[in-house]
């Protein structure tokens, strides 16, 4: 007789499933005759699905706490997991909120795309609970093939499709490539339980790892620097950002983001923890490429998803400055900055589903120009969100860099904090010049007015917390700093 | 008498996935091709997988295995369906004709 396992720890995954495939089912049996009644359906369905996900915060909060462990070892939730499931679930949420206006519009409001928004969730949520390799899987190919079909949500348009073909063909290379270091690691460890493989590296001083496994290694973390765009696996960010919708690309850049950084974090001090000399060089190879590419590559870009994408690489770079360090100080570090980021993102997002002319959106830079006095509120929350990219002072995105850059330095790679630095200042350059389009251009034609109502809730929100940051940042730094200190316990 | 052991498996294994890899990579034809090379790596995987799982007498890596074939199924699946609405706006599927966003 085999014990029930115990299913508390995975509570808020067993109820987005259930819901999302609930939700699945009350769509498909609506009735469907005209394009109103479409546009009722996903709106309900819609309604629904951000009920869900806020419900599913809640029961994040409740299983919070302590560490637990269940499922035979498959599946891990302790501070760490519930501070990134928390990131996660605002991201999908704020997403839905954003996206139905823009749907709408684009004749494209189908009830199909929340469904798959919240199954993405649920494979993000997954890969951050992820306490074996086989469950790692699973989750990270839950979250990338909802991701595909959204990419190409917008059948009807080339560039839509092309995006997600593109996605599609590169994700899956770095699935296999994921996969093929998987089978090295379990070949040559014995084990996929990161517990298990913590424990066998523990002792590596004595007994060093073979070849293969550390080729394993390798090909798990270049199948994870795809996941979260790092350099030299960024090729497809730029395209996929630029093809697909808009509402879909501010969901890329950071639900996905966050949960692959998450993973990265685990996978890479979690099991492979004590092989730190062994993956340390690439990683600071990895995250310094990531960011001159994002501070360079995005200064000639004439399309603002485009510039958003090279933006989004450098980042990620920023960020994984803190897993160079591998102690508890950068994985805070971490932790803060994907926080501060998807709330930069989001709002940033939000002002760019704003631009609209004719009632056509439209996503060049030069387009912004006269924003300041046709719309100014928006045009000064672009401004914050777009300085708080830059990192200046006071306001988030300052912070969220201070606290990495720190713990870099801290640790003695002075290397990498001047050239993390450095790209941060060439950086500025391109954010600093979407403020001078939209405060210091000649008016071109303006764009449409007045914008909707929840986006500028979204916008107002998202600038309120970047701004007031400074003001109350224990309620990030607390819980960041406890989750941190847990994941490294052993 | 010749013993086909461990390695064996390990050196099949890894020639299909660099043939996998190098179909994507060189291929300048068609997009199919490159499906059909994806399917390539996840079967190099199950090969390795299935090769250590015997070597260690340990039942994980065959599970392991059943769940890849599982995902490669639904990956194909989404694969093909997201070529076909490609080629609805395109009227093509070659490699080359997948270019309109660029730099």
């Amino acid at each position: 007789m085999t014990e029930v396992p115990n299913m508390v720890p995975a509570l808020p995954e067993i109820f987005v499933a259930g819901v999302g495939m609930a939700l699945l089912m009350l769509g498909v049996f609506q009735k469907v005759s005209d394009s109103a009644q479409e546009i009722r359906t996903s709106r309900l369905i819609s309604r629904l699905g951000m009920v869900t996900l806020v419900l599913a915060m809640v029961l994040v909060a409740a299983v919070a706490g302590s560490t637990m462990v269940t499922f035979g070892g498959m599946f891990i939730s302790d501070p760490f997991a519930v501070f990134f499931k928390v990131l996660i679930l605002m991201a999908s949420t704020l997403t839905l909120v954003i996206s139905q206006d823009y749907m709408e519009r684009q004749n494209i409001s189908r009830f199909e795309y929340v469904i798959l928004i919240i199954f993405a969730t649920l494979g993000m949520m997954l890969m951050v609970s992820a306490n074996n390799l086989l469950s790692l899987y699973l989750g990270l190919e839950m979250q990338s093939l909802s991701l595909y079909v959204i990419a190409s949500f917008n059948r009807d348009d080339e560039r839509s499709t092309e995006a997600g073909l593109k996605y599609f063909v590169l994700g899956a290379v770095a699935s296999g490539m994921l996969l093929y270091g998987i089978s090295l690691v379990y070949g040559f460890s014995g084990t996929t339980d990161f517990k298990t493989l913590g424990a066998l590296f523990a002792d590596s001083q004595v007994s060093p790892p073979s070849i293969g496994l550390i080729i394993g290694i390798i090909f798990v973390l270049s199948g994870l620097s795809f996941k979260v765009s790092a350099v030299p696996f960024h090729m497809w960010t730029p395209d996929v950002y630029e093809g697909a919708p808009t509402p879909v690309t501010a969901f890329f850049s950071v639900g996905p983001k966050i949960a692959a950084i998450a993973l990265f974090a685990r996978v890479m001090v979690g099991p492979f923890g004590d092989l730190v000399e062994h993956w340390q060089q690439i990683i600071i190879l990895i995250s310094i490429a990531s960011m001159l590419v994002g501070a360079f590559a995005a200064i000639n870009q004439t399309n603002i998803k485009r510039m958003m994408a090279y933006s989004s690489i450098g980042h990620v770079g920023y960020a994984l400055t803190g897993l160079v360090v591998a102690n508890e100080a950068g994985v805070r570090g971490i932790m803060i900055y994907m926080a501060i980021y998807l709330f930069m993102n989001i709002g940033a997002f939000a002002c760019i589903l704003t631009m609209r002319r004719g009632d056509r959106m439209v996503e060049n830079i030069s387009d912004l120009s006269g924003m300041s006095k046709s719309h100014p509120m928006v045009a000064a929350a672009l401004a914050i969100f777009m300085f708080s990219m830059a990192g200046l002072p006071p306001l988030a995105g300052f912070f969220s860099k201070l606290y990495i850059f720190l713990a870099v330095i801290e640790s003695k790679f002075y290397g990498l904090a001047l050239i993390a630095v450095l790209s941060s200042v060439i950086s500025a350059f391109y954010y600093l010049r979407i403020v001078k389009v939209v405060y210091f251009d000649e008016q071109g034609d303006p764009l449409d007015k007045p914008i909707n109502s929840i986006l500028g809730f979204v916008i107002a929100g998202c600038a309120v917390i970047i701004v007031l940051f400074f003001a109350l940042p224990n309620v990030i730094v607390d819980s960041a700093s406890i989750a941190a200190f847990t994941l490294f316990e052993r | 008498m010749f013993e086909v052991g461990l390695s064996h498996y390990l050196v099949v294994a890894a020639i299909i996935f660099s043939l996998g890899i190098f179909g994507i990579f060189m291929n300048r034809k068609n997009v199919i091709i490159i499906l059909m090379s994806v399917e390539l790596m996840l079967l190099a995987v199950n090969i390795n997988l299935v090769a250590f799982s015997a070597e260690h007498g340990d039942l994980v890596g065959q599970i392991f295995s059943l769940f890849v074939l599982t995902v490669a199924a639904a990956e194909a699946s989404i694969g093909l369906a997201i070529l076909v609405v490609f080629f609805r706006n395109r009227g093509s599927i070659a490699v080359e004709d997948v270019n309109i966003m660029k730099g």
